[in-house]
């Protein structure tokens, strides 16, 4: 059933270096900036993933975000935290986005509310990432809801992502859990942003002496920063992330840091496509959206190749 | 045991306002051992709201009475008198302690002084931390001894998340509950349990399939 693979299996599949890129839905009622990213990712990412109320800020739903970038063009990836849906609403949601086109998923526990400008709300973690990703995987191969009960027709099939943080703690431990992940069901993972490549060549080491990276396709996180004032905000107030004092200085000593922060990005893609076992690059540029296609290009992943045939499902 | 912290005095002090002869009652159990409702903390209640109704034009009468257990009506039959004397009832108890006394003498208006925090203990003097979820279903033999249900910011049954770093939570002043979880079952030579996954809880063992109710018919008397 190729038909129904999403492009990003599809391209994971023949062996190609995979780029996504990500938006984050606004806090208002309107697709018209989404859209604006999608175009400006179209045709240098092959897909992009919506988060979902990040950082705990209520924002556009994701799946409606999903489908505002399909109608631009681009393929999305679907983000799904467990912060809040029960097992009842996140299935009626998965439900939902498949049947509006998305078949790419990336499952999360999701930051804690406290963070976000709810912080007195209640938090549901009926289930956790894990559970969220064998329940997708079951409604897929098992064709079952969560409770057991049969899906008569119509499953939703998923390509299930899943994240992975190289540089949150116990190290080791990290490892364990993407196993775990796998073991459940994640198909693709993508990294939490990396700045500190020698962590993460750790790290895919320990990855590959437990042969992960032939079980499931891993995407590496990257982030164009924009200024030295950002990374050491980054450094000193973003959990489960390291940004190492050179990079801050690099970018404080630039006469054009934007100019700074494309060159460190474009090297820091070129050595993680040198470390085996990393299948694909996933650009954060959190609302810098318009550098990525000359991040693409300047790495030299540009065009980006086209699946014969692969329109993007008409909603 | 229970853990709970008195509210704030001004907070206790408005919710008596309309009320001349308080009957304030302690529990000599958990709120006891937490310094929060005790014989001690009702003699002091007493004597800050006497002062400070003094020092307005409306003085207040204080009767000041600590039981065995307050979640118990055969501990308040003890105070019938007292509690038909006063206008209303002041509990230091816990939320269970404040209901039995409502519960016990209906005509009588109770106040809670206490806000009741968790199951938990005291970890150092003057510190006390949760320890039990209460989720009805226990699974501390899968998690060397250490409750995730309870104790992750989460409440991840197969954590750690990404947010743990240097042991601890991205919640502030939380410790990775699963740092901990980790270790000591590394620590027990039993990492291998933890690779398993574990499935989607039961939680209607918990408050989420309703208030919860115990019934043992073999210990039933009549």
């Amino acid at each position: 059933m190729s038909e129904n693979k999403s492009r990003l299996q599809t391209l994971f599949e023949q062996g190609e270096f995979v780029v996504t890129g990500e938006i984050g839905p606004p806090k208002g009622a309107t697709g018209s900036g989404i859209r604006e990213h999608a175009k400006h990712l179209k045709n240098c990412v092959d897909a992009t993933n919506l988060t979902d109320n990040q950082t705990a800020i209520v924002r556009l739903s994701s799946i409606a975000a999903g489908l505002h970038v399909i109608q631009a063009g681009v393929e999305p990836i679907v983000q799904m935290t467990c912060r809040d849906r029960n097992r009842i609403a996140i299935q009626s949601d998965l439900l939902g986005a498949y049947s509006l086109g998305i078949k790419n998923l990336l499952c999360l526990s999701g930051d804690h509310q406290s963070f976000g400008n709810h912080p007195t709300a209640a938090n549901v973690f009926d289930v956790d990432s894990i559970q969220l990703i064998r329940i997708v995987k079951r409604m897929k191969d098992e064709k079952v809801f969560a409770c057991g009960e049969e899906i008569k027709s119509d499953e939703p099939r998923f390509f299930i992502g899943a994240v992975a943080n190289p540089f949150a703690d116990p190290f080791e431990v990290r490892v364990y859990r993407m196993e775990k992940k796998i073991n459940a069901g994640a198909q693709f993972f993508q990294t939490q942003i990396i700045f500190d490549l020698e962590r993460f060549d750790r790290w895919m080491e320990l990855v590959r002496e437990r042969g992960l990276h032939e079980r499931a396709y891993i995407m590496a996180g990257v982030m164009p920063v924009k200024s030295a004032k950002v990374a050491a905000y980054m450094q000193k107030s973003v959990s489960g992330m390291i940004v190492p004092d050179e990079m801050v200085d690099r970018l404080k000593k630039a006469e054009d840091q934007k100019a700074e922060a494309v060159e460190i990005c474009v090297e820091q893609i070129k050595q993680i496509m040198k470390i085996k076992g990393v299948k694909g690059v996933h650009i954060m540029a959190v609302g810098w959206e318009e550098i990525v296609p000359s991040i693409v290009e300047k790495v030299g992943l540009l065009p980006r190749p086209q699946i014969p045939g692969a329109a993007l499902a008409a909603v | 045991m229970i853990v709970a912290e008195q509210k704030s005095f001004d907070e206790i002090s408005k919710m008596v306002e309309s009320f001349d002869k308080v009957l304030i009652l302690g529990c000599n159990e958990c709120v006891t051992v937490c310094l929060a409702g005790g014989e001690k903390e009702v003699g002091v209640l007493a004597t800050s709201l006497r002062l400070l109704r003094k020092q307005g034009d409306r003085p207040i009468t204080t009767l000041e009475e600590t039981v065995t257990r307050q979640c118990e009506w055969e501990y308040l039959d003890q105070i019938e008198k007292l509690a038909e004397e006063a206008d209303c009832i002041i509990s230091m108890a816990c939320g269970v302690g404040v209901q039995y006394v409502a519960e016990r003498f209906p005509d009588k208006w109770v106040i809670p002084a206490l806000d009741t925090k968790c199951a938990g203990g005291s970890v150092k003097h003057g510190q006390w931390e949760e320890r039990c979820g209460m989720c009805g279903e226990c699974i501390l033999h899968k998690t060397g001894g250490i409750c995730p249900v309870a104790r992750c910011s989460k409440r991840i049954l197969n954590g750690p998340c990404g947010g743990s770093q240097n042991g601890k939570c991205e919640v502030k002043d939380v410790d990775c509950i699963w740092d901990q979880i980790y270790k000591r079952m590394m620590a027990l030579g039993r990492m291998d349990q933890l690779l398993e996954i574990e499935p989607e809880k039961n939680w209607s063992k918990a408050r989420d399939g309703g208030p919860r109710k115990l019934v043992r018919e073999d210990v039933m008397i009549g």
